[in-house]
């Protein structure tokens, strides 16, 4: 079952891993998408650090980690075909995390409470 | 077009409701309510306008009307003159010519198109310096200066545009590129001049405001045209090697910074039968014959990222003091990567290698001929 963050990112629990992309509502406000750069893998972020570049034909924005952990793995497929965010949102993961906090991911909206946010 | 300085709300187009009505997102720009894209997106919207025929609402534009006082089109001509370094004298009836206002330090105040229209001229000036023109027109003598309310402004941009409108209007089949001419379309008078912003064939058109509406249903009836956004407008233009003023240059940047010296003819230079005799001449002129320090150049990434208006750009990989900064820049739909335009020296050659710090990063950048595009108008 998916869980969303305020900042419109999907989170989806494998196993002790947290795979992480952008909803369809987040891909549609950010227009075409033209260049994605991702983390290193094996890095360790905080909650809330930058980890993602995604530029759109009209402007740069970032996507933040949404737990602290260790990145695990990264979609480098994104980077040579970056409208496939645009095309299937939600096949189009960014990075795997393994949460330092197993926990951190029940935290988060569910699909209701997510689509009441954006209305 | 009188400016109330209390007004804080955006000022809607004729076209406000068609808009919206399309699926259109609005933004606030120069004061307007303007759609930045339609659901198509802006990369379709733009590769559309290259492939067949894309319209734009550019109503926000200022159009002005200069008339003599004693009837004698010269007057107004050299009035003009006076304001703006181009070969106004020279412009024959039924042609139009982009040229530049300029100040007494020789920057730029706006650029602009005017056209010889037998006893008068018409100026279209940008939106967000629309009020400070006229002004500006106002304080020359001899002429009467007429700020035009009722009209509405579109452009038909791409290969197809000239084949589409002349289903409507005959007569365009005929027009060469910068031409201006007035044609009928039921019952209401167009101003048509065949010019525009991307780089492709195609009209720009002033159509009474009570009509607006109507003439549009009619062009987007047409199979081969789509309504387009601001958004895909800067990409064609930035594409297309065109400077966007507020951007590419500004009160602070001259006409050789700027790249625009070809605006200026051997007519208003040094030597020349009516040199200078425009604010700014003698710092403009000087300029334009040693040649500036800097100017306006292309740049290629050579990666995948887009640099934007603000960046800055470096001599060299690492240290060293900023060269300049990117005044425009984003992702090239056509050229298929990102896009750039800089003011950089001038004496660095084509194909050269500079970097763009991103995100603290400096990446390798290649000083690259202007247009990113072959401009296909009809000469």
């Amino acid at each position: 079952m998916l869980k969303y963050t305020e900042d419109h990112e999907w989170l989806r629990a494998e196993g002790d891993e947290i795979v992480v992309g952008i909803t369809p509502h987040a891909s549609e406000q950010l227009g075409d998408v033209v260049f994605i750069e991702l983390p290193d893998e094996g890095r360790e972020v905080e909650a809330g650090e930058e980890v993602v570049v995604i530029e759109s034909v009209k402007a740069a924005s970032d996507i933040s980690a949404p737990i602290a952990g260790v990145i695990t793995a990264v979609n480098a497929a994104l980077a040579d075909a970056p409208g496939s965010v645009n095309d299937d949102p939600q096949a189009a993961w960014f990075f795997r995390i393994k949460p330092a906090d197993p926990k951190a991911i029940e935290g988060f909206m569910d699909e209701a409470a997510y689509q009441a946010l954006i209305g | 077009m009188t400016d109330d300085p209390r007004r804080t709300e955006s000022r809607k187009t004729g076209l406000y409701d068609l808009h919206v009505s399309l699926g259109a997102r609005m933004v606030p720009f120069a004061g307007w309510d303007m759609p930045v894209q339609f659901p198509m997106g802006v990369m379709a919207e733009h590769l559309h306008t290259r492939a067949q025929a894309g319209l734009f609402d550019v109503s926000h534009m200022g159009q002005v009307l200069v008339t003599p006082r004693d009837g004698n089109l010269e007057t107004a001509a050299l009035a003009l003159e006076s304001l703006i370094p181009a070969d106004v004298l020279g412009l024959p009836e039924g042609r139009q010519r982009y040229g530049l206002f300029t100040n007494d330090a020789g920057g730029i105040l706006d650029d602009l198109m005017f056209a010889n229209r037998g006893d008068h001229f018409l100026l279209v000036v940008n939106a967000a310096c629309a009020d400070q023109d006229i002004a500006h027109l106002q304080t020359m003598e001899g002429v009467v200066v007429t700020p035009v309310t009722d009209r509405g402004l579109l452009a038909l941009q791409g290969p197809l545009a000239a084949e589409v409108l002349a289903r409507l209007v005959p007569a365009v089949a005929d027009m060469r590129f910068m031409d201006s001419q007035i044609h009928g379309w039921d019952g209401a008078e167009l101003w048509i001049s065949r010019s525009g912003y991307t780089g492709e064939d195609g009209f720009e058109i002033s159509v009474p405001e009570a009509r607006l509406a109507d003439f549009v249903r009619a062009l987007l009836d047409q199979p081969e045209v789509a309504p387009i956004g601001l958004g895909a407008r800067d990409s064609l233009r930035l594409e297309a090697g065109m400077p966007l003023y507020g951007h590419d240059m500004d009160a602070a940047v001259t006409p050789a910074q700027a790249a625009l010296g070809w605006s200026i003819p051997k007519a208003r230079r040094t030597g020349g039968a009516r040199a200078g005799g425009f604010p700014g001449a003698d710092a403009v002129l000087a300029e334009l014959a040693a040649g500036p320090a800097t100017t306006r150049r292309g740049l290629r990434p050579e990666g995948r990222a887009p640099i934007r208006e603000g960046v800055a750009i470096y001599a060299e990989a690492a240290g060293g003091a900023s060269i300049g900064q990117v005044s425009s820049g984003g992702f090239g739909p056509s050229v298929g990567g990102p896009v750039a335009m800089a003011r950089l020296p001038a004496d660095l050659p084509e194909g050269a290698t500079v970097y763009a710090e991103l995100r603290g990063k400096r990446v390798p950048v290649a000083i690259a001929a202007l247009p990113f595009v072959t401009p296909s108008y009809k000469r």
